[in-house]
Parts: structure tokens; sequence; C-alpha cells
């Protein structure tokens, strides 16, 4: 039989505004390279956020998405949060990454609360933080991708950064942080989508899925010259 | 209107051309030494000014409105060169004032969303047609809702009429924030999958059904270029020139705002007629003659218009290039095409532009055979003619990518100057 692994997405319908899908692609695929069965999920509001999912994603959205999902984010907190515990992998990118943090400040001064994986919060800035960026991660080497947000991104002195920012703005364009990770959940500004040009992220993130779940793992080396290619021309396109 | 000023443009204009170039340089002097021009010249016109805006089809639209206006002998002025900025805009209208007079019937204006918001400041014009909003360059905009903000002010600032999409969803609601009469254009809910929708995209759920609003245009049926368009009752068929739903669509929407300007004159019969003959704008489906065979160029710049393309331009028999280029133009932003299903593509020839590594990845991950992958789009140029001499050709191409391929076949094909 062949070995399964859950992919669930969180608020497909509300926080997919650019391209994240392709995150999901992107692992879906590698899976089924490697001879893995892939099983897609969706939470969406309102349903019982099935625990026994393997690898979680979550994209960006608008501020109305943003609104929409937050009451049946905050009702299913202890159930991420035990996941988050129990080592299951997670990408969160944007909006979603704003809502695992402690809580986003509007430019009116309201606070929007968050589920609190991160040790971090987010304030609205002047202006909007828009274009190519390039990060390096102890763990997952150099990243490209493509920063769209307003919201200012503050880590608490001990919440680890995802990246560190080596051309762009990241989290808040000052610390040069970019992102938060907390055990295996990470949180990102990186669109573009950010695993079909990191492939080696994304690897890491089925690795630590596939042995959580079947103890071993076994992935035979993919053909990434493409992908390698569109990372190294992304690195050197302007702002 | 101050002769002088009119004078004065046309002097740097003609001192413009000699330096080669510099369309906008007269409108921003004029702009300058009289900032009411725009205003006076425009709202001088018997029937006023008609802006036409949203994210896909505005250039194929605005053609069709103006072939159907001149088609019931009306002189129309609009915005031939795509210069979205008002100063574009006033360099046309100086390069058309013949002895002191602008003698136009009215002003039909393409504008993008950004720009339209802040052009109806300063003219409010008498109609507007809204065609839709879809992800695009959220990297200019901002947020989608953002960019229903701006179109929603541009209704707000119309006078006499604001044509609406009922299908899409953002702009339809439009029509609850506004006072303005309102006309809608649609299509038949059986032709619902020849037109994707955003909200529709990678989710299992249904979108919320549109408040069904009555339309004085609507798209019946579609079969390849017959398309069935019911205007008041009444039924009308039309063979198109142009290709893709998208397209029928869009006729509907022009005869929508036709019917709008010209009122109790409007004649259907004669307008349907009209838009049957309107041939494809600027690389929207244009057709260039490469020996024997045809090169067909498609514009493609959001999920939304990629994804129609591929469903109702997509011909299995050609052999297939794509050009996709990143410069601000096209949009920075490669997420974009992360939101296309390309399984319906057979196999591609060719794939180049700046970003020709990001496409080719993409096709990778949809199980897309491809062969040549190049940055350099004469290189690949060459490549993709070369083979597979005797079968037509499609390229799908971003906006650079575009002008670019044009320049380089013009200098071996005969190409149809347009700009």
């Amino acid at each position: 039989m062949k070995k399964t692994i859950k992919i669930m997405s969180l608020y497909p319908k509300e926080m997919n505004i650019y391209g994240d899908y392709g995150n999901f692609l992107t692992l879906k695929k590698r899976l089924e390279w490697n001879g893995f069965e892939v099983k897609h999920i969706s939470h969406e509001i309102g349903q019982k956020l099935d625990e026994s999912a393997d690898i979680i994603l979550g994209g960006g959205g608008q501020d109305s998405g943003q609104n929409k999902i937050q009451d049946d984010l905050l009702k299913n907190s202890k159930k991420i949060h035990r996941m988050v515990e129990n080592g299951t992998p997670m990408l969160m990118i944007c909006g979603m990454y704003q809502l695992f943090g402690l809580y986003f400040k509007t430019n009116k001064n309201e606070h929007i609360d968050g589920i609190g994986v991160f040790d971090a919060w987010t304030e609205a800035g002047p202006e909007r933080l828009i274009g190519n960026i390039i990060t390096e991660s102890e763990d997952f080497g150099e990243l490209v991708g493509y920063e769209n947000h307003s919201g200012l991104t503050y880590l608490n002195k001990n919440q680890g950064a995802f990246a560190k920012v080596l051309r762009g703005a990241g989290n808040n364009g000052v610390d040069q942080s970019e992102g938060a990770r907390s055990f295996n959940a990470i949180g990102s500004y990186l669109h573009g989508p950010v695993l079909p040009k990191n492939p080696r992220l994304a690897d890491e993130i089925i690795k630590i899925a596939v042995t959580k779940k079947y103890g071993d793992y076994e992935f035979k080396k993919l053909d990434d010259q493409i992908a390698i290619k569109a990372h190294n021309i992304a690195a050197t396109r302007p702002r | 209107m101050k002769k002088t000023t009119v004078f004065l443009g046309k002097a740097v204009r003609n001192v413009a051309r000699l330096r080669g170039g510099g369309s906008a340089l007269p409108g921003a002097i004029v702009e300058k030494i009289d900032p009411d021009f725009l205003k006076e010249v425009l709202n001088n016109l018997p029937y006023g000014v008609a802006v036409v805006s949203g994210t896909n089809g505005k250039t194929t639209t605005t053609k069709i409105i103006v072939e159907l206006l001149e088609s019931q002998g009306l002189k129309v002025f609009t915005n031939r060169t795509g210069s979205n900025f008002t100063r574009g805009v006033i360099s046309e209208i100086i390069g058309e004032i013949q002895g002191g007079c602008f003698d136009f019937d009215i002003a039909v204006l393409e504008l993008d969303e950004a720009y339209a918001a802040r052009f109806v400041d300063q003219v409010q014009p008498n109609f507007s047609l809204i065609l839709n909003v879809f992800r695009d360059q959220l990297d200019r905009f901002g947020e989608i809702d953002k960019t229903a903000k701006l179109l929603e002010k541009v209704a707000k600032k119309t006078k006499k009429e604001v044509i609406l999409n009922r299908e899409d969803r953002l702009v339809s609601e439009i029509s609850n924030q506004i006072k303005t009469p309102v006309a809608f254009f649609g299509h038949a809910e059986k032709l619902a999958e020849n037109f994707p929708v955003d909200d529709e995209t990678h989710t299992t759920s249904k979108r919320k059904n549109n408040q069904k609003h009555p339309a004085t245009v609507e798209l019946i049926g579609l079969k390849n270029r017959r398309a069935e368009y019911q205007i008041d009752g009444k039924k009308y068929l039309a063979t198109l020139k142009l290709s893709g739903s998208h397209n029928a669509l869009n006729g509907a929407a022009a005869l929508a705002i036709v019917q709008a300007i010209l009122g109790e004159k409007f004649d259907a019969t004669k307008n349907v007629k009209a838009l049957a003959k309107v041939e494809p704008a600027f690389g929207r489906g244009e057709i260039i003659e490469i020996g024997k065979t045809k090169l067909e160029l498609l514009l493609v710049k959001n999920p939304s218009g990629f994804q129609s393309a591929l469903r109702s331009q997509y011909k299995k028999s050609a052999s297939t290039m794509i050009a996709i280029n990143d410069q601000y133009a096209d949009g920075r932003d490669m997420s974009w095409l992360w939101d296309v299903d390309f399984h319906e593509l057979k196999k591609v020839t060719a794939i180049s532009g700046i970003r020709a590594y990001d496409m080719a990845l993409r096709l990778q991950y949809d199980d897309v055979d491809f062969k040549h992958v190049a940055t350099d789009l004469k290189k690949s140029l060459k490549y993709f003619l070369s083979k597979h001499s005797s079968e037509d050709k499609q390229i799908f191409c971003t906006y650079t990518a575009m002008l670019a391929i044009r320049k380089i076949l013009a200098k071996s094909h005969d190409v149809r100057r347009v700009l």
C-alpha cells in the first residue's frame, strides 16, 4: 500500500489571494514523484479541524478575508497549538502568518487577535512593502520570493526568525528578520510562491512530515535544474 | 480653449517629435500653463466623456465601442496610443486640434483603475463602463478590494449612466453604493463555465450566487465565434472576428454602453452587425502572416486572462510558445502563473522571456512537455519559427514581451504597425 500524506489548506477561499496554491502543488508533486499518495483537504469556516493532517498550509489574504476567518481560527487555536507542539510542519504566508502571531494592530488602533503560535505582533505600516526579496535561512539556505504587505511584524525576544533578509524589507524593514519559526511551524512574507523556486525548503517540509508519520525517510534526488535557474534569475531581478 | 495653450502645445509636440518620441512632453507643458485645459475641451463635447476601466479587456472593449459609435456616424476621440496618463491624453488632444477646433462628438477613454480614479476628479464622465476586477498586478494597487474601491469612485463621479458587469461580484456590488443610474451586461447562466471567476479558484465550495440583476445586454449563446445577444428582450446573432469567450462578453459590455450613450437613437441590429466586423486590438489575438502560416499573438497578464485564453483561444493544432517578462508593465511578481491551470496545453515548443524558467517550472508541475527554454526572445523566436514550419503558431505573451516580439518580427516579416 502506498504511503499517504495529508495536506491541509487553511481557508483557501478567503486566504489564497495570490499564487499560494503553488506551495500545495509543489509539495503534492514532489511527494507523488517519490511514490507517495497525497490527500488534499481544506479547512473552511465552521468545519471541524482535522487534527490528523500531516502538513498545514495557509496563504495571504486581504483584510476582508482576515476578518472573516478570525473567529473560526481562534476557536481552533488549541488544536493548532497542539499540532505545532507535536511537530506538524506548517507554512503560513503573509496574512495567515500575521494571524499566527499574537495580534494585528490596525491603523485605527484596533487589536485583531491572532492565535499566538508565534510570539510576534503586527502593526499596520505607513506604506506597502512590495518587491522581490532574498533571504537566507540557516536550515534552508538562500530563499527568493516576492513580498507584498503593509503590516510590520515584530518578534519578541525569544521568538526565532525564519530567515535573515539579504535584500528587501522582510518583517518590518528594520531588523533584517524575515518570518518566524516555532517548532516546525514557519511563518513568512514570501510569496512567489515560495516553495517552487526554493525546492530545498519544500523537501525539508516533506522530510519532517514523512519522518514524523512513518519513522523513516527515503527520498530520491529530483531534477531541479529548472527550479535552480528560476531561483537564480529571480535573485537578479530589480526590487 | 486658449489658443496660446494649443499653439504652445503643438510647438512642443513638433520639437518633441524631432527629438524622437516624448509623446507626453507637450501634455506636461500644457498641463502646467493651463490646468483646466483637459476639463474644458472634454466637457464641451456633445456626448461628453465615456470611461472604460477594469482589469481585463479594456483595450479590446474600447476599440469595439469606438467602432460601434463610428459606424453610427459619430466622430470619436480615443486614447489610441494606450497612453493612460493625463499628459498623454492632453498630448493626443493637441495632436487632434485643427485650426483651434477639437471636432469630436465624444471621447472614449481607456483608463486603468488607479488612474481612472484620479482622472474623474478632473473630468467627470457622462458614462462609465466597469468590466471586471480580477487579481492582477497586486504589486501596484495593493489589494483587490482597494481596486474595487477605486472603480466605485469612478462610478460615483459618473454623471449619466454607469454600466456594470453583473457577473463580477465586486463590480455588481458597486450598484449598491451609487446614486447614478446603472445598467448591467452579463451572460446566461449556462455559459458560466466559459468565464473563470477568481472566487472559485482552488476551493471546493461554490461561489455565492450574485444578486441577479436584469441585464440590458446579455450574451445568451456562444459557439466558437458565433455569439447570440439578447438586447431588451430581442435576440441577435453575430459571427465575430474576435476570438475568445471573454471577447464575446466584451461585445455585450460595448453594446450596453453604446446603448446608454445613444439612447433612443440606438439601433441594435446595426450595432450587432458592426460588432461582428471589429478586428482584434494590438496584440490581442492579432494575427501575423509568416509565409503560408499564421502566427497569433495572445496577450496574457493575469490568471483569469491566461485561463480564458487557454480555454477559448488555444488551438491544439498550432505550435505554442510562451513568453513571460517581469518588467514593471508586466508586473514583477510571478505568483500569478501558479493560479493558472495549464493542463489544457498539449505541448509547448518554446518558452522565453526574462522569466522563462519560472514558466518552465510552472509547466513542470502541471506535467506539460516543453522543449526549448531561453531568456533571449530573439533566439527563442528563431527556434520557434524554424520548428513545425507548416503549422500555425500561437504565442502567449506578457505586455513587454509582446512589444519585443512584434519588433523582432517586424524586421523580417510584414507586421502591421499599430502604434
